[in-house]
């Protein structure tokens, strides 16, 4: 086989058992065996864990010790654990790139765990193509870019701005995009927040007060992103404001646009009057509640874990618990009932408002979907499941629990900033257990009820590590990129079609009118290595680095045996 | 804020961490077998180990309560067995000094001891175990490799493999003598029942060999017929706020249990398709995204069913099966149902050293063991620079858990950029 460096082959492959997790279903004494009929392979080993430390110093040890120049772990998948292998072998010298990583795993040994046989000749296969295509990896030059320090923060509700003055308190310029007239969100619409009952408004000024005062930190009221290009530490976003399109150059992104009440329209005869959301009935809080008002009925889930909507909105039941206070707080007669699936109060702080409720006096009633409750006129029909009758309550004020919903403009603001939202409208964080924060998309973060319906409590949380994560990139003032990208290796075989450039979802491609005419040229930084380009070309002009043609030929070439 | 001195006390290892290459040598010649606390005792390791096969770094550790040399016998073995010479008896506890300008608290949580709640006779009926024993019974790398296999029948295999040592070794003393005197054992004995050999001191203690070899065969022979009825639990009951949402124990919500429960429920019928699970829980709470979902779908498609109710009691049926008493708060009736396996979803205790550590940081703790924060400023304990993190503040999932170590990670780097940013003043 051809070898750029005239050096001879020396490919090291490591077959892991991932506990019992392959060698439960695989023949690994077979797989060793076989990996060393390979061509070029001049060492295998076998390890419990591949990816613990013994297993990190085996591979390191090969390409001291055998002078190993390519590594193949047969392992797990390369989401998880190729930067680590990767890693291992940068850390004795050798060159990332050579590195190849084989997943006998996830779609070998556990979807076929009752087919040893014919599991481990597909683990073979893929074995002999991962090492076919190791024989043609190239080295490979990580890319750096420098990187702005200034972030864009959209939304200046509680997440959004205290994720600013975390990040301007690190030393950072940051720049807010609110679209109402005033920063504050969903604090300027609620009376007190649970459980310690303080004023929405006071938490809100004072943010508010302390964003204004600081030095680092710029507002944009009644306005909104409408353009954006560019990539991690160097984008270029339009805000439109008042005052005419702003251009700004920004480094990372956060996404704090919040989320909105839903209206029950048509639901439970909701009228705004007497028949009203706890919005509404946040509003009526603050202003004192009528004290006629003698009989209170809350219904939760109202357009909430049903067909339309079926996601648990999280946080109203914690909303109807505290008002449901609030009114024994401004009456203390009134007589407040809440119809419940089930009390979403978790934790330490939500379960001992639930206990002071009962212990004020809060009745709840538990009801089936099957059988959800009536209002009619001035009363509240509901089957109470403990008695096996139904109840007639009388209620001055029917008040209903509705789910938080997506904001309207956020499948746009998913399309401007390429990041996924889920079948909810909600955003889509890079991992829902291990980056509950972050994109896939490098230099966008995520926060507050964007992500998923947030109290206060959450809300801050998540402002404060989104900026901890957008930090990372603008506290070391560069990033390093995958050298895993289109390039053009054949000029001359470029005819500036721009088909390529139409397709590239990252905007990573332009055409450039050089000396030889129109050709096209690729943003290092901003391109992911999808492929996209390389393989709309015609003329074969591009090709992806670890991905070439010949690479993937030859890995096909070995799977069919030829 | 901004500059702590802190003291560490780094416990003694008893083996050199720049020495040690993890290989595992040593591991596998240590003669001391202990119960495996990472596998919640369910299976073995050494006295000399490493916490859990991925576990960083992989240097091993010497288990002082366990190891034979620490507790003054005749061992060594690991000492000689270690070709990089890393074994040292002689290491001591260190105090590492240190200047630092956050503290951060991430000292999780403990597992409610279930034990406390005696109608659910934890201790007392085998096939009652806790959520996190049930999850190293699913888990691939744990002692059953994945399979749920009840503990009375893991305890039985045991006993089973301890009696057919003890056979296999009556086996060979039986055939020195029948080698001896040329004869079967059992031929003999019958021979010796009927007086034949009068007082002969060998053959007495022959005659005892074998009838010792009976007294372990008979047994033997019928667990092993009932062990081949063993097979994986495939009734199981999970038992939701079990020491949580009760006065006598933590009047909080755990939060994250029903949601462990139903994933482990999932995970069982994945492994085996014809398990089926019964939830009992007053409120199923599924309140993170996603999760109302997931519930829906374990009920539709993992055969999980969510019974309304607390369970009041659990006693012992046949073949270890545990009973289950609740009330079916739906149907207003007390009812009982038998399953293969009970298991308890415990409460998230706050850990056993917290008071110590917040007595040491002088930061207050609520009314449970719980670092104090508050709503609007979630992290911060009530001493400034000091922040906390994942359960050590609440109890909470994993999501939550890693938005969180972020939160504290930017409260502690706002006090180190503050204190720089105040230096540069001062010096200009």
């Amino acid at each position: 086989m051809p070898d750029k460096n005239n050096e001879q082959l020396r490919i090291g492959v490591f077959l892991c058992h991932c506990g019992s997790n392959i060698a439960g279903y695989l023949d690994m004494e077979e797989l060793e065996k076989f990996a060393k009929t390979l061509p070029h392979v001049t060492f295998v080993q076998r390890n419990l864990y591949t990816c613990s430390e013994g297993g990190i110093n085996e591979i390191k040890k090969g390409i001291v010790e055998q002078n190993l120049n390519r590594v193949v772990v047969a392992s797990c998948t390369p989401r998880t654990h190729e930067p680590l292998f990767r890693n291992s072998c940068a850390e004795v010298g050798l060159n990332p790139y050579l590195f190849e990583m084989v997943n006998i795993r996830d779609q070998c040994s556990w979807v076929h765990m009752q087919e040893k046989e014919d599991a481990t000749e597909k683990a073979k296969d893929l074995i002999r193509m991962g090492v076919a295509k190791a024989a043609l990896l190239e080295p490979q030059e990580p890319i750096m870019s420098e990187v702005t320090t200034r972030a864009l923060v959209l939304g200046g509700g509680m997440a959004g701005m205290t994720a600013s003055l975390a990040l301007a308190n690190r030393g950072y310029e940051v720049v807010i995009v609110e679209k109402e007239d005033k920063l504050g969100g969903m604090l300027n619409k609620i009376s007190k927040l649970g459980p310690s009952m303080t004023d929405a408004s006071q938490v809100a000024e004072e943010r508010i007060k302390a964003i204004d005062q600081h030095p680092k930190i710029t507002v944009f009221t009644k306005s909104r992103l409408v353009r954006v290009e560019g990539f991690i530490g160097k984008f270029k976003a339009d805000v439109e404001t008042e005052a005419g399109v702003k251009n700004i150059d920004i480094g990372v992104i956060l996404i704090a646009t919040g989320a909105h009440v839903f209206t029950p329209e048509g639901l439970y005869g909701y009228d705004g009057q007497r028949v009203i959301t706890q919005l509404e009935l946040e509003e009526r809080l603050k202003l004192g509640l009528d004290p006629s008002v003698k009989n209170v009925v809350m219904i939760q889930c109202v357009g909430a874990r049903d067909e339309q909507r079926p996601y648990c909105s999280r946080i109203c039941c914690q909303v109807a618990v505290k008002n449901a206070l609030l009114i024994k707080g401004q009456h203390p007669d009134a007589r407040v009932s809440i119809l419940y699936r089930d009390m979403q109060m978790y934790g330490v702080e939500n379960e001992e408002l639930y206990r002071e409720s009962k212990i004020k006096g809060v009745r709840y009633i538990n009801y089936s979907p099957d059988r959800p409750p009536e209002v009619k006129d001035d009363q509240v029909l509901v089957f109470h499941p403990l008695l096996g009758r139904e109840l007639n309550l009388q209620a001055d004020l029917v008040v209903l629990s509705t789910p938080m919903v997506a904001q309207a403009d956020a499948h746009e603001v998913s399309q401007l900033l390429r990041v996924p939202i889920d079948e909810n409208g909600f955003f889509l964080e890079g991992h829902v257990k291990l980056r509950p924060l972050d994109f896939a998309t490098d230099g966008v973060f995520l926060c507050g009820s964007a992500r998923y319906p947030a109290n206060i409590r959450e809300a801050v949380a998540q402002g404060l590590g989104a900026a901890s994560r957008a930090s990372i990139p603008l506290s070391k003032g560069s990033v390093v990129v995958e050298p895993i990208i289109s390039v053009l290796v054949n000029e001359d075989a470029c005819r500036g079609c721009g088909l390529c450039v139409a397709l590239c979802p990252y905007g990573a491609l332009e055409i450039r009118h050089t000396d030889k005419g129109r050709k096209v040229h690729v943003i290092n930084v901003a391109c992911k290595g999808c492929g996209v380009c390389a393989a709309t070309c015609y003329q074969h002009a591009l090709t992806i680095n670890s991905f070439t043609d010949e690479q993937l030929s030859a890995q096909i070439e070995a799977f069919l045996g030829t | 804020m901004g500059a702590f001195k802190v003291t560490v006390r780094k416990k003694a290892r008893y083996v050199d961490e720049d020495k040690c290459t993890g290989c595992g040598a040593c591991e596998e010649k240590c003669p001391t077998v202990v119960p495996d606390a990472f596998n919640e005792g369910l299976g073995t390791r050494k006295a000399i180990y490493a916490y859990f096969a991925q576990g960083i770094p992989s240097t091993r550790t010497i288990d002082p309560d366990h190891c034979r040399q620490l507790n003054g016998k005749k061992c060594g073995i690991c000492k000689k067995t270690c070709q990089a010479d890393a074994v040292n008896f002689d290491q001591k506890d260190q105090m590492v000094e240190l200047d630092v300008g956050a503290i951060i608290v991430a000292a999780g949580y403990d597992v409610f001891d279930p034990s406390r709640i005696p109608e659910y006779r934890y201790n007392e009926i085998p096939n009652v175990v806790t959520a996190i024993e049930f999850e190293r019974l699913l888990s691939a790398s744990g002692p059953t490799g994945g399979h749920v296999y009840r503990p009375s029948d893991l305890a039985a295999k045991a006993k089973i493999e301890e009696l057919e040592k003890k056979l296999k070794k009556a086996q060979k003393t039986l055939q020195r003598y029948e080698e001896k005197f040329g004869q079967d054992s059992e031929a003999f004995y019958k021979q010796y029942q009927a007086g034949d050999f009068g007082e002969d001191e060998e053959r007495k203690k022959w005659a005892a060999k074998y009838e010792e070899y009976l007294g372990i065969a008979k047994p033997l022979e019928q667990m092993k017929k009932e062990a081949e009825g063993f097979g994986s639990a495939k009734r199981l009951a999970f038992i939701q706020c079990v020491g949580s949402r009760d006065f006598r124990f933590y009047p909080f919500c755990s939060g994250y249990c029903c949601m462990h429960s139903i994933k482990e429920a999932i995970i069982a019928h994945e492994h085996e398709p014809e398990t089926t699970s019964t939830i009992f829980g007053m409120d199923i709470r599924a309140v993170g995204k996603g999760f109302e979902e997931y519930k829906i779908r374990g009920g539709n498609q993992s055969g999980i069913t969510y019974t309304r109710g607390r369970v009041a009691e659990i006693v012992e049926g046949e073949n270890h099966n545990p009973i289950v008493f609740y009330e079916d708060t739906r149907e207003r009736r007390v009812k009982s149902e038998e399953f293969d396996m009970v298991i308890l979803a415990t409460a998230c205790a706050p850990t056993k050293g917290i008071a110590t550590l917040a007595k040491t940081l002088g930061i207050e703790l609520d009314d449970y063991g719980f670092v104090k924060t508050s709503p609007v400023s979630p992290v911060d304990s009530t001493v400034p620079g000091i922040f906390v993190c994942g359960c050590a503040e609440s109890p909470m999932d994993v999501p939550e858990s890693v938005a969180q170590a972020s939160s504290a990670a930017q409260r502690a780097a706002e006090v180190v950029a503050l204190q720089s940013l105040e230096k540069e003043k001062a010096v200009a």
